[in-house]
Order: C-alpha cells, then sequence, then structure tokens
C-alpha cells in the first residue's frame, strides 16, 4: 500500500508534488526542444538508447507525479481528467507534444525560413526550401488559366458581381424575403449564366470571344464546380422522387439512370462526353465542351444526390404523409412543403458530402483538354524553365482547395444548424 | 342528398393474403358521433382510413358525402379536404410552427389569403386553449398540448367529418383529459364524428352508437346505452369486461 502511495500527491503534499511533477514534464519538453530547434542534446553524456528515451520516461513520471483525484485547482483537475487519466494516456499525450515540437522547425523551414519568394526566374531560389517564386510568377495562370492577360478584368468583374448578388439573401426585408428561394434556384443561377456567356466568353456586344479552351485556372475551378452544383442538385431531386414513384415507368427510367451513372467512374464519363458524344449528334450541331463537361459532371453527381436524398425520404415517418394527404394535399404539394423540407433537412451533411467530392472532382476535366487549378499546376510543372517545383504546385493547390472545401462545410454545418427546430 | 354522409357497402380489404376487412356495412348521418372499438389488430385503423382513402379498398362500395371514393385522385383531394383526421401519434409537422402547421393546408389547398388562414387558425387554437404556444415548435409542447395542435390543425380545413385514430392512446394520463375535453367540445358543436378509442368514459358522454369490431368485421352496433347495457355477442361482453 505504502509503495503505491509513495508518488501520490494527497491535498497536503500538492504543492511539492505539483512543483516537482511539472519540473520534470518541463526537463522533458526542454530536451525535446532543444533537440528539435538548436540541435542540441543535454543528455548527451548518457548512452544514446537512454538519452533518445529520457523525455519520455521523465514526461511519464513527472505527469505521474501530478495526477490526483481531485485536487480543487480547475486548470489541473481538466488535465487530469482529460489527458492524463493514467500511464497510457500519459504516454499518449506527451509522444503528441514531442511529435508536434518535432516536426514544426522542418515545416517552417522549408514554408518560410528556407524558402525564397523573390526574384523572377528559377535561379532566384537558392535555399532548399520551397520556391515560391515559382507560384508567385505563374499565380496569373494558376487563376485565369490561359485567358488572355488584357481581358482579365471580365472574369473579376463577373465574380465580383456574383460573389455580391450571392448575398442577396441578407438584406433583412420582408418584400424581398418572400423571393428569396425563387431568386437562388432560378434567378441567380441565370443571372449567372449570363455573365459567363457574355462577359467572360464574349463574343458579342463588342467584347472579343475567348473560346473556352483558354479558360482555366482557379476560375475554371469555380464555374465548373458553380453550375455542377446548382444543376446536380435539382436532378438528383427528381431522381429521388421518382425512385419513389407510384408509376413503374417513372420508377424504372429513375432507378435505371441512377444505377447507370453511380456505376461508371467520372473519367470514363468525361472521356465520353467529348468523344463518343459528339458522335450521335447532327454534323452541323455544335456544343462547346465545357457545357458538355458540366452536363456529364452533374448528371454523374446526380445520382448521387439522388441516393442522398432518397435516405433523407426514406428517414421520414409514414405519419408526414399521412397527415398531409388528410389535410387534401396531393402529391407537389404534400412533397413541397411537407416531405422535402424534412428530408433535406436530414441529409444537409450527406449532400455536403457529396458536393465537397464534386469540387474536388473537377480537376479530372483534364482528359478533355480543360485545365483548372491542378491541370495549370501539371502544366506549369512540365515547363522547361521551371523544372522540378512540382512539390510546391501540389501544396499550393491542396492548400487553397483545403480553404475552399472547409468554407463549404462550414457553410453546410451552420446551415443545420440554422435549420435545427426540433427540441 | 339523404343526410346520410358516409356509406359503407360491402367493404373487403386485404394486405397481400390476408384479409383485414370483412364485408363492412356502416351508415353515418350528418352530426352522428360513432365511436369504434375491439381488440389490438381488429382493423379500426384500418376502416378509419380507407374512409379518406388513406388505404385503399379492394371490394364494395364507399360514399362520403355523396361522392364515391375511387381511383380518380383529383377527387380524393377534394374530399380529403373535407374529413378531417387525428392520428395517434399526432404527426405535426415539426419543421413548421404550431400556427404554419395550421395555416399550410388553408392557405395551400384552399386557397384562403394569408391572413384570413391565420385569424382562423388562431381562433382554432383558441377553441383548444393552445393559441399562446402558436409560434412554438411542434417539439417544444408537451404530447397533450400536440394532439390538441393537431385537431385545431384539422379543424382549420373547416371539414364536415372528423376521423379519430386513438387520439389519446399515445398520452401519458394526465394530459388524456384535455384533449377529450377538446373532443367533447367539438362533438357539442355539432361536428359528425369517427372516433377509435378505448376511452368508454367518452364514449357514453358524446356517442350515438358504438361499434365493436373483431377479426375485421363489424362484430356489434349498437346504441351507446344498449351497448353497454346489454350487449349481445359474448365476445363484445367478454371484450367490455377486461376494458371497464
Ligand atoms: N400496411 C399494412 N400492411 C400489411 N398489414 C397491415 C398493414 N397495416 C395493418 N396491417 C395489419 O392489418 C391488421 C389490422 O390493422 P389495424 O391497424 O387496422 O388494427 P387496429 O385495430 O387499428 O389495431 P390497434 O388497436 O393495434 O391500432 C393488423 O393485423 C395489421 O397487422
Ligand atoms: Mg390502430
Amino acid at each position: 500500500m505504502n509503495k503505491i502511495n509513495f508518488l501520490k500527491p494527497d491535498n497536503q503534499n500538492l504543492s511539492i508534488y505539483l512543483y516537482s511533477g511539472s519540473f520534470l514534464f518541463f526537463i522533458a519538453v526542454l530536451d525535446v526542444f532543444l533537440g528539435s530547434f538548436f540541435g542540441m542534446n543535454i543528455t548527451s553524456f548518457l548512452p544514446n538508447f537512454i538519452s533518445f528515451l529520457l523525455p519520455l520516461i521523465l514526461g511519464i513520471i513527472g505527469l505521474h507525479l501530478i495526477r490526483i483525484e481531485f485536487s480543487g485547482i480547475r486548470n489541473l483537475d481538466l488535465l487530469n481528467k482529460h489527458i492524463n487519466t493514467n500511464i497510457f494516456n500519459a504516454a499518449l499525450t506527451l509522444l503528441i507534444i514531442f511529435t508536434v515540437i518535432k516536426s514544426i522547425p522542418p515545416i517552417m523551414s522549408w514554408f518560410i525560413i528556407d524558402a525564397n519568394i523573390t526574384g523572377d526566374t528559377k535561379e532566384a531560389c537558392t535555399g532548399s526550401g520551397a520556391c515560391w517564386t515559382y507560384i508567385k510568377i505563374w499565380l496569373n495562370r494558376f487563376i485565369y488559366g490561359m485567358y488572355p492577360n488584357e481581358l482579365q478584368w471580365r472574369i473579376n468583374i463577373s465574380f465580383i458581381l456574383l460573389i455580391g448578388l450571392a448575398f442577396v439573401g441578407l438584406i433583412p426585408s420582408e418584400k424581398i424575403k418572400k423571393f428569396l428561394t425563387l431568386y437562388y434556384v432560378v434567378i441567380y443561377p441565370i443571372i449567372a449564366f449570363i455573365l459567363i456567356y457574355y462577359l467572360i466568353s464574349g463574343g458579342s456586344l463588342g467584347l472579343e470571344w475567348v473560346e473556352t479552351g483558354a479558360w482555366g485556372g482557379l476560375s475554371l475551378t469555380f464555374i465548373v464546380s458553380f453550375f455542377c452544383l446548382i444543376f446536380c442538385f435539382p436532378v438528383g431531386m427528381f431522381l429521388a422522387l421518382g425512385r419513389r414513384s407510384q408509376l413503374p415507368t417513372v420508377r424504372y427510367i429513375s432507378v435505371g439512370f441512377i444505377e447507370f451513372w453511380r456505376g461508371v467512374p467520372l473519367i470514363t464519363v468525361l472521356f465520353m462526353s467529348s468523344v463518343m458524344f459528339p458522335m450521335f449528334l447532327p454534323e452541323d450541331f455544335f456544343m462547346d465542351k465545357l457545357v458538355r463537361v458540366i452536363i456529364a459532371i452533374s448528371l454523374f453527381e446526380a445520382a448521387y444526390v439522388a441516393e442522398v436524398i432518397r435516405g433523407g425520404l426514406q428517414a421520414l415517418p409514414r405519419g408526414q404523409y399521412d397527415a398531409a394527404k388528410s389535410l387534401g394535399m396531393g402529391y407537389w404539394k404534400m412533397h413541397i412543403f411537407v416531405i422535402l423540407p424534412q428530408a433535406l433537412k436530414l441529409v444537409i451533411p450527406g449532400i455536403a458530402n457529396t458536393f465537397l467530392a464534386l469540387v474536388k472532382d473537377t480537376p479530372l476535366i483534364f482528359v478533355v483538354g480543360l485545365l483548372e487549378i491542378v491541370g495549370m499546376l501539371n502544366l506549369a510543372k512540365t515547363n522547361p524553365e521551371w523544372l522540378g517545383f512540382a512539390m510546391e504546385g501540389y501544396v499550393f493547390a491542396a492548400i487553397i482547395f483545403w480553404i475552399i472545401c472547409y468554407a463549404m462545410s462550414k457553410y453546410s454545418y451552420n446551415l443545420e444548424l440554422k435549420y435545427k427546430t426540433e427540441r | 342528398m339523404s343526410d346520410k354522409i358516409i356509406q359503407m357497402e360491402n367493404v373487403n380489404k386485404w394486405f397481400g393474403d390476408f384479409q383485414v376487412l370483412k364485408d363492412i356495412n356502416l351508415e353515418v348521418n350528418q352530426k352522428q358521433k360513432i365511436v369504434v372499438c375491439g381488440p389490438s389488430g381488429s382493423g379500426k385503423s384500418t376502416l378509419i382510413r380507407c374512409i379518406n382513402r388513406l388505404e385503399e379498398h379492394q371490394k364494395g362500395r364507399i360514399t362520403v358525402d355523396g361522392n364515391e371514393l375511387t381511383e380518380d385522385t383529383k377527387d380524393i383531394e377534394k374530399i380529403r379536404a373535407e374529413v378531417g383526421m387525428v392520428f395517434q401519434q399526432f404527426n405535426l409537422f415539426p419543421h413548421l410552427s404550431i400556427l404554419d402547421n395550421c395555416t399550410l393546408a388553408p392557405i395551400w389547398v384552399k386557397k384562403m389569403p394569408k391572413k384570413q388562414a391565420e385569424e382562423l387558425a388562431m381562433k382554432q387554437l383558441q377553441q383548444v386553449q393552445i393559441a399562446d404556444q402558436a409560434k412554438k415548435f411542434p417539439g417544444q409542447l408537451s404530447g397533450g398540448q400536440q394532439q390538441r395542435c393537431a385537431i385545431a390543425r384539422a379543424l382549420c380545413m373547416e371539414p364536415k367529418i372528423m376521423l379519430f385514430d386513438e387520439p389519446t392512446s399515445a398520452l401519458d394520463p394526465e394530459m388524456i383529459k384535455e384533449v377529450l375535453d377538446a373532443m367533447v367540445n367539438l362533438a357539442k358543436a355539432g361536428m359528425t364524428m369517427i372516433v377509435v378509442t378505448h376511452e368508454m368514459g367518452f364514449a357514453k358522454e358524446v356517442a350515438d352508437e358504438v361499434i365493436f369490431m373483431d377479426e375485421g368485421m363489424i362484430v356489434e352496433k349498437q346504441p351507446t346505452k344498449d351497448f353497454f347495457a346489454k350487449p349481445k355477442s359474448d365476445r363484445t361482453k367478454l371484450f367490455l369486461s377486461q376494458i371497464l
């Protein structure tokens, strides 16, 4: 009994344990810190093996010394309760702390300390870290693709207008609120299409025509994602309803459609959209490849959206249908006012999932020769003057995608909270 | 037109091979109150769900307010709008406030102006004593309040007939009374009602006729007094002895 109590604090001698425990813990962290940041080994007098493990041992002893059931000191109790409940958890905590300390210096040096951003040729990059000069020089291409520099203001204006118009919903006016759904579902997409068709594409109103093959980079990522999201959602919704329809024809067509698109890889679909699809069209019928790609991705993702929404429809109790019907609502009224609002609310996380996957699938459009941001990176990395900077490019793209996706995921989480009504 | 508002003639219904309703004959006059009772699984719910065609019958004729129930869905919606229904599980719309629950159908089915619908809804909510809850959501109300809201919601369609399917079975005892009170008031106001319930006190107070069902058949159908005083069939006697 004595032996266990020997290293156990109680409320009388708490402070001495607290100080000695914290001290050991501090030494352990300091040892790792110095080793990691300054290459110093303050325990080099010890045998190699022990010197390596010493921080862990010291840390575990230190945490053991401060482990107490209840001390009344709030932070200490929180610490003990969450990360220091037993030796195993203490060791895990220490390992995580050490890993973070160990990995900071190399990451910092690659990203910042040893990185270069000045100059405008490859030769400017002398350090061993990242060559941000490469990103800087190519940034314009990564954002606008091959879109002519002197016309890029057209893209800028379109995007600024679209972002501005997206905030109409925030206007606190009852009159406008009534039409919000209509606005976002119908009017906004139409405005977006008109802007992109007349301003970005051009060819009329005295604006020079820029073929879609020249579009690219991040702006293309946005255009493709935007339209695919807008189209795949309603299509998916109708497919989900169709799959549960009483009418056999509608049901079989929906099932067939969904199973077909879910069964083929996106890359095949994109390839077919550019190679096979035109063969079925009349000679003089022309459909831009960007349009074909957007249709293809939309239909592909619609199949997934349909199944997600169907899950929500199935989760609703039959009583909701009964109640709506008993009030005299027909199929459409019942679905628009009672069923879909509840089902869609349930599947916000699933839809967000599908949408995120969609955004991250957009780089695949390279198979038809459209180069969005990753496509442009791949192009830039094979430029003879800029060979060897693939890493910087991919890290850059990863950060961009992460920002986009994180924003979307935050937004979907807010939607969930906004529509939470029960309990 | 006669004052027979509901007529069921030789109605039969199957779920797959299983026959739930066997040769049901039932006539309900305007303003009549009918209580239906019987053991679990005897087909009570199915019977009243056939009256607004939430279930389809396969044989026989059902006529509601002079319209026969057929495949023609346009008519069905019109008939359903005139037949209110209250369910065991309340089935309020959880995403809408109490007030919106009540105004949804009047506005979109009956094309009533929003303002008028809200006035009507507040009047009905007042009747069942939950006008002060109008802005809340169903999830924030007690079971008894939810069921009273469900009654108000059905009444907002100004129906000619009200169907109740075990409206108090999912409620705690102390909430049963408040719901039954609302139903008694409705009965006194002259509504035609068919009520599936095991609350025999309610039956004695308001019912004109009580029906006892077993195994898909109407075993006994008598005026309320006679039903309790001198039931004809042994099954009814047994059932009553168990329940009273
Ligand atoms: N959708 C359905 N499919 C198949 N069988 C069903 C269905 N609905 C009900 N049944 C069956 O029909 C029979 C009658 O059901 P019903 O719900 O009408 O009984 P009930 O008298 O209302 O019983 P309870 O008092 O338990 O509500 C039961 O045996 C039930 O299992
Ligand atoms: Mg029942």
